[in-house]
């Protein structure tokens, strides 16, 4: 329950400063949904982690894994829905962004964090044809970069997010993921160990 | 253990050479016939649109843009030139038409042109400026506010005659 409660806390009170941004007033509905898609991706990038390693009570491993794939498909989403959004509200910025030759150094953490994140997801469509060990490392590898590109990206716009909490759960995200990894390597390198 | 020791003319000699190093390096940039032309800013020109008229203010004013428009080599002010200036503002966006304005500098090289509060816009708060009137080559500018709550921001523009 108090796992919950601070899950939907540290989303919750994000989202809602973003919500209730001075600088909406100014921008166009698509510029809006835009930048929501993206805090939303942020959001995402937290939940995906504890999903993978069945952290969350009532989403022990199975089902949480079972959620995790179907998440997936949505931060996927969010993403697109994030960069076609700006590329409408001023294509100019969002070209000089895909072509990194953006002035701004936030583009180019967002620009390797989407790609990273459409590999981690072709990955995972043709996770089937991998050997587990190599689904593993790509996928672990991938996200890695997904999350620190994400967090860093954020953290250098001037949004409608707040900092401080924008800065909790870019935090909460970095630590979430570096704990899955690291307690999924480890599982694995003891079970390696004892067929050994 | 060994020992270092500089002779007192020696410290002297290369105090005075460091110093000689150091003001020169303040002298050299003032001399006129140096000054170089400011190259164009990357992203500078998205969302240019040409031939913005010129304009008393840009919408409601509450945000003063300023700046200097001199040559390259002797540095001597350029009147008449017009500089036009957009940003994501209160009032609209940088594809906004209106959003877009434009002024001409003053017999001392000096332009200021009211416009709407600049607001952050794809993550900075930014201004856009261009002079394109072909006598000079074409510079586009986008500084940056360094807050968002700035009522005022300055460019300067050195010119290369094209």
């Amino acid at each position: 329950m108090l796992i919950w409660t601070g899950l939907a806390f540290a989303i919750i009170v994000p989202l809602t400063f973003a919500a209730t941004s001075e600088y909406l007033a100014w921008r166009d509905p698509v510029y809006i949904v835009a930048g929501f898609a993206g805090v939303v991706a942020l959001c995402l990038a937290l939940v995906q982690p504890l999903l993978a390693r069945g952290w969350l009570p009532g989403l022990s491993l199975l089902p949480g894994r079972r959620a995790h794939r179907a998440v997936g498909p949505v931060l996927v989403a969010a993403v697109v829905i994030h960069v076609v959004g700006l590329w409408i509200t001023s294509p100019p910025d969002i070209v000089d962004a895909l072509l990194l030759r953006s002035p701004t150094p936030f583009s180019v953490f967002g620009v390797a964090a989407m790609w990273a994140l459409f590999a981690s997801a072709l990955l995972a469509a043709f996770r089937r044809r991998l050997s587990l060990r190599a689904w593993r490392i790509g996928h672990t590898g991938l996200v890695i970069v997904v999350v620190l590109g994400g967090a860093v990206h954020a953290m250098l716009i001037e949004g409608t997010m707040e900092t401080t909490s924008k800065a909790m759960l870019c935090g909460l995200a970095i630590v979430a993921t570096a704990a899955a990894v690291a307690t999924s390597w480890l599982r694995a390198t003891r079970w390696v160990l004892g067929k050994k | 253990m060994s020992d270092v020791c500089f002779e007192r003319r020696t410290l002297i000699a290369a105090g005075a050479a460091f110093a000689v190093a150091g003001l020169s390096g303040f002298i050299v940039p003032a001399r006129a016939a140096g000054l170089a032309a400011t190259p164009s800013m990357r992203g500078g020109a998205n969302n240019y649109m040409p031939g913005a008229p010129i304009v008393e203010r840009i919408g409601g004013g509450g945000f003063w843009m300023s700046g200097t428009v001199r040559r390259a080599g002797d540095g001597s002010p350029l009147a008449g030139q017009r500089i036009q200036i957009w940003a994501h503002t209160t009032e609209g966006s940088e594809r906004d038409w209106h959003s877009h304005g434009a002024t001409l500098t003053d017999a001392s090289g000096a332009f200021r042109l009211e416009m709407p509060q600049i607001v952050p816009a794809l993550g900075q708060a930014h201004a856009h400026l261009s002079y394109d009137s072909g006598e000079y080559e074409t510079v586009f500018l986008r500084p940056l506010l360094s807050s968002p709550k700035d009522t005022s921001l300055e460019a300067h523009f050195v010119l290369q005659p094209a």
